[in-house]
């Protein structure tokens, strides 16, 4: 579980997240929502412990993120951030080793081995393993990096804007993918998403959390709060939310 | 501050700056044991007239580069003239060491000139959008041609000279020695002429074309220009780096950016500074000296890291 | 023939180069040999060791300095850090005189000094080098105009002191690879091996630290702790071979760029050694060529300045060019 207490944030001297609580649940999918500079992948990067609370706490599986170690961290929480520059040049298979880096330390065991193959093939990388990343679409790419962030094996994975550079059917891929492993069961995965595909979000997320601010609009179960009044209000212009074939997405108003 | 008060404290405080000159030295003017008028006019005053030559030609110099490469980062000092400058004094040396001063001076602005010329092709390959880069490539630029002037110099056994240049210093200057410097007195009144046309280079070559501007010709006569002063100041004191840099820069923040307005002012300023820097030299290891090109790349350098570091940044969040 | 392990450093191309230093330093001693022979050789090993040290601290201190600044262009040199060594020793000279400094045995001395170094290279890479780790240009000219600062305000501290003891310091400023005393040499041998082997230990943590810091921060690196012991190292190597000849700054630029090309990995632990291998073996053969083929004494370093300088500029253009 992790557990959000009167956590501020700042940027310089301006608040980025003002005296925010909330609690997450294991298992699902979070999808984070709100217009730009609400403070979302603040967020995140403050659940990650990457960013030191200027007040409150951030305690993931009861054990406050700005005390941990660095590698028990990378153990628990996995963030896939939107910035990917990366001045070495590697192939898509020593990116996701990395991803491992906090068990092996340089030297992959077999068990790690089996893991980075096993990201691999989960996000369709496998002709790609030996490709260098600055050769990738940006597309590719940002499905190397979700993987390496997979290969963490951690319980929370956080995953700031991973649709971003996704063509329609890369994003079905992997949003499925997600939904599946954060299913009940063996090796279940929690998932946060900040995603500004609201369809993809009225499909796939469990829950919502709607941001703005700095501050919390609105969080829970996603057939309850995502609707077309909150969504309006949020990003400030008509939407609606309305069935499509089974599924929920969301139109302009 | 309006225009009378203004001069009026630049005045006051450019006459206290050389009345300080006259009278500070190693020697005292009233001790009785040397001739103190003999001593100001064969020394002191010198010292205190190059050293305000120097530095009012060395800021107006830095205008005139900082207009042509469209850049506020850059002085010649940064753009390899003063390397260049060198280089043509050590073939000077090497071909005809009885040259007289004004023949070495000439070849060596001839030097500085093509050195600057050479800077400003390289520069037109150089992208526009990061002004941060310009400077890195003049700094390098400079490097080498200091580089290959020090090689020169080490197989000619020649390096002291190089020292000699290369450090900006006053303490040598005495009358019959820093005359070639009154050549900033005479451009300096062809500059703040011109000023309107320096003002148009700094709109880039198409803007000041379309405004009738001849673009190449008020170029190169800039760059010759600077090509003088540069030389000039070599040949007598030695380089004074920042001075070009700096000054401009303060004036610009201090008072915008009319050109025929500033251009006494960056003089003034430029003046008053490098003499304040070798009034400072005398006194800080008194009765010893210290260059005055010391203390001002000192200071210098820590405002240009100033001006880099907290000047107002391109927006990127 | 197996497979190669992907997964592991792969460093059959050091190999070739080794060979190649090998070669050199045989080339370098046995060249135009003469009697007495006893005597020019020890001579010559002298020489070779001290190239041979500063070569290959400066490559290996460069690759890990170019990794935690995350700039390819940058050298510890072109930073100023060689400059604050020469800035610390004047320094001290000014502060408890020279006849205090010449009592202090060298061991002792060139640890404080390399301390020094250490303590406020940190704080000048806290300060300025990392907050614009996003602006690489601005990074680099702040670095640039570090370096000329310091070298300004040495050469203002050298004024204050005594012609005597500005006369000590000055050895210490200019580059030259002829007369080095062997008891420094000595230190600066067991200090690079040490420090060598530590960057080794480093080089998984480097790797890491290469994917920049915040994803190497993601990922569970302590990049803090990377910073403060990468930085360390580098002040060390760097403290080393400017004590040994004075500031060199555009080796290393030379030096860690072929390593990066001719490896074609981002693995350090094959890297350091590579660029170390490279440095030293420049330093040999630019001083091989100068001094016994062209008979010129003393310039290599302004011809390796010049070399240099071209191809950071080089690498400048074309990393803008895109």
């Amino acid at each position: 579980m992790i557990r959000i207490a009167n956590l501020t944030v700042m940027r310089g001297t301006k608040p980025v997240l003002t005296d925010l609580s909330l609690r997450f649940g294991h298992g699902g999918i979070t999808a984070l929502i709100g217009p730009n500079g609400a403070g979302k992948s603040t967020l995140l990067h403050a659940i990650a412990g990457l960013l030191p609370a200027t007040a409150g706490q951030v305690e993931v599986e009861g054990r406050d993120v700005a005390r941990i170690r660095p590698e028990e961290r990378a153990r628990l929480v996995a963030l896939l951030m939107q910035s990917d520059r990366v001045t070495a040049r590697l192939t898509v298979e020593d990116l996701v080793s990395f991803g491992r880096w906090t068990y092996h330390k340089g030297r992959p065991t077999a068990r790690d081995r089996e893991v980075i193959a096993e990201a691999l093939s989960q996000f369709d990388l496998e002709g790609l393993a030996s490709r260098q990343i600055d050769s990738l679409s940006g597309g590719q790419r940002q499905r190397a990096f979700v993987a390496m962030a997979w290969a963490q094996e951690t319980p929370w994975l956080l995953l700031d804007e991973p649709l971003a550079a996704l063509d329609p059917r890369h994003v079905r891929d992997l949003m499925e993918r997600l939904h599946g492993m954060s299913r009940p069961g063996e090796g279940q995965r929690s998932i946060i998403i900040v995603m500004h595909d609201l369809p993809a979000a009225a499909r796939y997320a469990d829950r919502i959390i709607a941001m703005k601010d700095g501050q919390i609009v609105t969080t829970g179960p996603r057939q309850l709060k995502m609707t077309g009044a909150v969504l309006s209000d949020l990003f400030e212009t008509g939407l609606d939310v309305v069935q499509v074939g089974g599924g929920d997405t969301v139109v302009p108003a | 501050m309006k225009p009378v008060t203004l001069w009026l404290t630049a005045g006051l405080i450019l006459a206290a700056l050389i009345c300080a000159s006259v009278l500070i030295g190693a020697a005292s003017l009233f001790s009785g044991d040397v001739d103190g008028g003999l001593l100001i006019a064969v020394s002191r005053l010198p010292r205190t007239l190059a050293a305000l030559l120097a530095g009012a030609g060395l800021a107006l110099a830095g205008v005139v580069v900082q207009m042509a490469v469209q850049n506020r980062l850059v002085e010649p000092g940064l753009v390899g003239t003063p390397e260049a400058a060198m280089l043509g004094l050590l073939a000077v040396t090497l071909i005809a060491p009885g040259a007289s001063m004004m023949v070495k001076m000439s070849v060596a602005a001839a030097a500085a000139l093509v050195g600057t010329l050479c800077f400003m092709v390289l520069a037109r390959h150089v992208p526009r959008r990061d002004p941060v880069l310009l400077p890195l490539v003049g700094l390098i630029y400079g490097g080498i041609l200091g580089a290959a002037a020090l090689w020169v110099a080490w197989t000619t056994d020649l390096v002291q000279y190089l020292g000699t240049w290369m450090s900006g210093e006053f303490s040598g200057v005495l009358a019959g020695r820093y005359e070639l410097l009154w050549i900033v007195a005479v451009l300096a009144p062809l500059l703040y002429l011109a000023a309107d046309r320096i003002t148009l280079l700094g709109l880039g070559e198409d803007a000041a074309r379309s405004l009738g501007l001849n673009y190449r010709q008020t170029l190169l006569a800039g760059l010759l220009l600077v090509a003088i002063i540069t030389a000039a100041v070599v040949v007598t004191v030695g380089a004074i780096p920042f001075v070009g840099l700096v000054v401009p820069n303060i004036i610009s923040r201090l008072r915008g950016d009319n050109l025929r307005r500033n251009l006494p002012l960056t003089a003034w300023l430029g003046a008053s500074a490098v003499l304040a820097c070798d009034i400072l030299g005398r006194l800080i290891r008194w009765p010893y000296e210290i260059p005055a090109g010391t203390i001002f790349a000192v200071f210098g350098a820590g405002l240009f890291l100033w001006l880099l570091n907290a000047a107002p940044r391109r927006a990127h969040a | 023939m197996p497979l190669r392990d992907v997964h592991m450093p792969d460093r059959r191309r050091l190999i070739p180069l080794a060979l190649m230093l090998t070669g050199l330093a045989a080339l370098f001693l046995a060249w135009n040999l003469k009697a007495p022979v006893e005597f020019i050789l020890t001579l010559r090993v002298g020489k070779l060791a001290s190239l041979v040290v500063v070569g290959a601290a400066i490559g290996a201190a460069t690759v890990i300095f170019q990794t935690l600044t995350e700039n390819r262009l940058l050298t510890p040199g072109i930073v100023g850090f060689d400059a604050l060594f020469v800035f610390i020793q004047t320094a001290l000279v000014l502060l408890f005189g020279g006849s205090v400094q010449a009592a202090i045995p060298p061991l002792l001395q060139f640890i404080a000094e390399a301390a020094c170094l250490v303590a406020v290279s940190l704080a000048l890479f806290t300060l300025l080098l990392r907050r614009g780790a996003g602006d690489i240009l601005r990074m680099v000219l702040t670095g640039v105009i570090l370096g000329i600062f310091l070298r300004g305000l040495t050469s203002f501290a050298q004024r204050l002191l005594d012609p005597s003891e500005f006369a000590i310091v000055q050895q210490a400023s200019i580059a030259s690879f002829t007369a080095v005393n062997s008891q420094v040499l000595t230190i600066a041998g067991v200090t690079l091996i040490l420090a060598l082997g530590a960057a080794l230990w480093l080089a998984p943590s480097l790797d890491a630290a290469g994917l920049g810091r915040q994803t190497a921060r993601g990922i569970g690196l302590d990049h803090d702790k990377v910073v403060l012991a990468g930085l360390s190292l580098v002040a060390l190597l760097v403290a080393l071979s400017t004590a040994l000849v004075g500031p060199v700054t555009f080796l290393g630029l030379i030096a860690a760029s072929l390593a990066y090309r001719f490896c074609g990995t981002w693995r350090h632990a094959v890297l350091i050694p590579a660029a170390a291998l490279i440095g030293a073996a420049i330093l040999l053969a630019g001083q091989f060529m100068f001094e016994r083929l062209l008979g010129l004494q003393s310039s290599l370093s302004v011809v390796v300045e010049f070399l240099g300088g071209l191809l950071f500029l080089f690498l400048l253009l074309r990393r803008s060019a895109r």
